[in-house]
C-alpha cells in the first residue's frame, strides 16, 4: 500500500461527505474524500457512502471512472464499507429509476411495500439491528443497541449468506451485508451516536477477512 | 420497528440560545454547543436548531454554530430558520446539517420545496408549519390556518391542505408547530397533530407546548406522532432527555434506551 491513502471516502455527488470524514475523524482515523479513480484503487481502505437516487448517482459513478475503481478495489481485497445508497448501489439492480447498479454482490434493491397505512415511507429513525451472521466490523452491536436510518428502498441480496443483520420495519429487512473484504450497512453509522462511532472504529481496524 | 424520537429545538439568535413564548420574547439562555452535546451526552435523537437571527448579516453565524455541533455531536442534525433557496440548504448542509427545514419561504413560494428536495433529496427535506387555531371556514376547513413570519403573519392558507401539499412536493417530513400551545407547556395541540399525521404518509414530529412527560406520551400515542420536540421543559433544566425517555420506555412507548 505504498504511498495509498490511509482512508478514502469515496465522493460521487451522493450526500454529506462531512458527516463520515468528521465520524472517522472522532474514532482517530483522517479521512481523505476523493473521486479520483486512482486514489480509490490505491487506497488502503475505503467507505462508500452516500444519500440520494440510485440513477443520478450510477450515472455519476460511471462518469468519472469511480465505478470502475470501486469494483478494482473489491476484486483487489481492499476493505470496502458501504453505507446506505453505497450498500445498494453495489448490489446488482435497484428498482429506484430501474438501475443497473455495480454488482459486487448478486441481489437487488427494492421498494418497501408496507401493509399498514401507520407506517411511514421513508423508513426514518431509530431501528435495532440484529445480527445474524457475526462479522468483525459489527462485533459491538447488543441487542439493544439502535442505529439511524432513512431509506425508502431496501436491499435484498440473493443469498441468505450475505446478510449479516437484519432489523424489523413490518417484517424483517437486510440491514447489513457483506461477502469477503466488502461490508455494508443499510443505516448510518456516522449519525447514529456511539454504538455507529465505535463500528467505524472497527471497520478502521479489520483486515478484511469476514 | 422503529422507535419514537425525542428531538430538542435550540432557538439560536445571534449564535445564543433563545427561548420564545408564543414566539415572542425571546430570552437569551446560553451557548448553544455546549447545550447540543448535554443532550447527545444524555440520548438525545435529533437535534434541531431554528436560527432565528433578525438581521441577515448576522445569518453566517448558525453556520458556525452548526459545524461547531457537528465536530462532536453524531446524532442527525436539522436546520432551519431563513432558508429561502438551495443555496441556503446547501450551505448548511456543507457545514454539517443533514436536514434542512424550510417555512415562510416554502409558503411564498412552494416550488422550494420541489428543488431543494432535488438537490439534497427529499428524505432531508423538513416542512416545518406554524399554525394556529382559526374559526373553520370555506377556505379553512380543518380550523387550523397556517401563519409565516415568525407567527406573524396569518395567510389564509389550510393547515391539513398545506401538509398534503408538502408531501406532494416532496418533502420527507413535516414539523407541526402548534402557536397556540407554544410555550405555554400545557401540552401538545394533540387534534391538530393526528390530523395532519393521519393525512400523509411522511414522518409528523409534534412541536409546541411541552412541559410534562406525560404531554410527551400523549402526542406519540393519541396525537399519532412519529417524534415530539421539546425545548423549554429542557433547556432551564425542568427535566433531562434521559429522564423523558425513560418516562416513554416505562410506560410502553418504544424509544432508544441504549446509547
Amino acid at each position: 500500500m505504498s504511498g495509498g491513502p490511509q482512508l478514502v471516502v469515496v465522493d460521487y455527488d451522493a450526500g454529506n461527505l462531512m458527516s463520515v470524514r468528521r465520524a472517522c475523524r472522532e474514532v482517530g482515523v483522517e479521512a481523505e474524500i476523493s473521486a479520483d479513480p486512482a486514489r480509490i484503487r490505491a487506497a488502503a481502505r475505503i467507505i462508500f457512502p452516500g444519500v440520494g437516487a440510485a440513477g443520478s448517482a450510477m450515472r455519476s459513478l460511471t462518469a468519472s471512472g469511480v465505478g470502475p475503481a470501486l469494483v478494482d478495489a473489491f476484486h483487489a481485497g481492499t476493505p470496502i464499507l458501504g453505507i446506505c445508497l453505497g450498500l445498494q448501489i453495489s448490489l446488482e439492480h435497484s428498482e429506484e429509476n430501474d438501475t443497473r447498479t455495480l454488482g459486487l454482490l448478486p441481489g437487488e434493491v427494492r421498494r418497501f411495500q408496507l401493509d399498514d397505512p401507520a407506517l411511514k415511507v421513508p423508513h426514518m429513525g431509530w431501528n435495532a439491528v440484529r445480527v445474524v451472521r457475526p462479522h468483525p466490523v459489527l462485533a459491538d452491536i447488543a441487542e439493544t443497541d439502535e442505529f439511524y436510518f432513512v431509506h425508502a428502498y431496501r436491499p435484498v441480496p440473493a443469498q441468505r449468506r450475505h446478510v449479516l443483520a437484519e432489523s424489523v420495519y413490518e417484517g424483517a429487512f437486510c440491514s447489513a451485508l457483506g461477502s469477503a473484504n466488502y461490508v455494508a450497512t443499510q443505516f448510518h453509522p456516522e449519525k447514529s451516536g456511539r454504538v455507529g462511532l465505535r463500528l467505524l472504529a472497527r471497520f478502521a481496524e479489520w483486515d478484511g477477512r469476514a | 420497528m422503529l422507535s419514537k424520537r425525542v428531538i430538542a429545538c435550540l432557538d439560536v439568535r445571534d449564535g445564543h440560545l433563545a427561548k420564545s413564548v408564543k414566539f415572542v420574547d425571546t430570552r437569551n439562555i446560553g451557548d448553544p454547543v455546549a447545550k447540543a452535546r448535554e443532550y447527545y451526552d444524555d440520548g438525545l435523537d435529533e437535534l434541531v436548531f431554528y436560527d432565528i437571527t433578525a438581521s441577515s448579516e448576522a445569518r453566517k453565524i448558525i453556520l458556525d454554530v452548526v459545524e461547531a455541533v457537528a465536530e462532536q455531536v453524531f446524532i442527525p442534525l436539522s436546520v432551519g430558520g431563513g432558508v429561502r433557496s438551495v443555496a441556503d440548504a446547501t450551505d448548511l448542509r456543507l457545514a454539517g446539517a443533514e436536514k434542512i427545514n424550510v417555512n415562510s419561504a416554502a409558503v411564498r413560494r412552494p416550488a422550494l420545496i420541489a428543488e431543494c428536495a432535488e438537490a439534497i433529496g427529499g428524505q432531508n427535506v423538513v416542512l416545518s408549519m406554524d399554525i394556529r387555531r382559526a374559526p373553520p371556514t370555506e377556505a379553512l376547513p380543518s380550523g387550523y390556518e397556517i401563519v409565516i413570519d415568525g407567527g406573524r403573519k396569518p395567510m389564509r392558507i389550510d393547515a391539513l391542505a398545506w401538509a398534503c401539499e408538502g408531501e406532494r412536493l416532496g418533502a420527507g417530513e413535516l414539523v407541526v408547530n402548534a402557536i397556540d400551545a407554544d410555550g405555554t407547556r400545557q401540552g401538545y395541540e394533540l387534534p391538530l397533530t393526528r390530523l395532519l399525521s393521519e393525512a400523509v404518509r411522511i414522518p409528523v414530529i409534534a412541536s409546541g407546548g411541552a412541559g410534562a412527560p406525560a404531554h410527551l406520551y400523549d402526542v406519540l400515542t393519541a396525537g399519532k406522532a412519529d417524534a415530539a420536540l421539546v425545548a423549554s421543559m429542557v433547556h432551564y433544566g425542568d427535566h433531562t432527555v434521559s429522564g423523558l425517555k425513560r418516562y416513554l420506555h416505562e410506560r410502553g412507548v418504544k424509544v432508544r434506551m441504549s446509547w
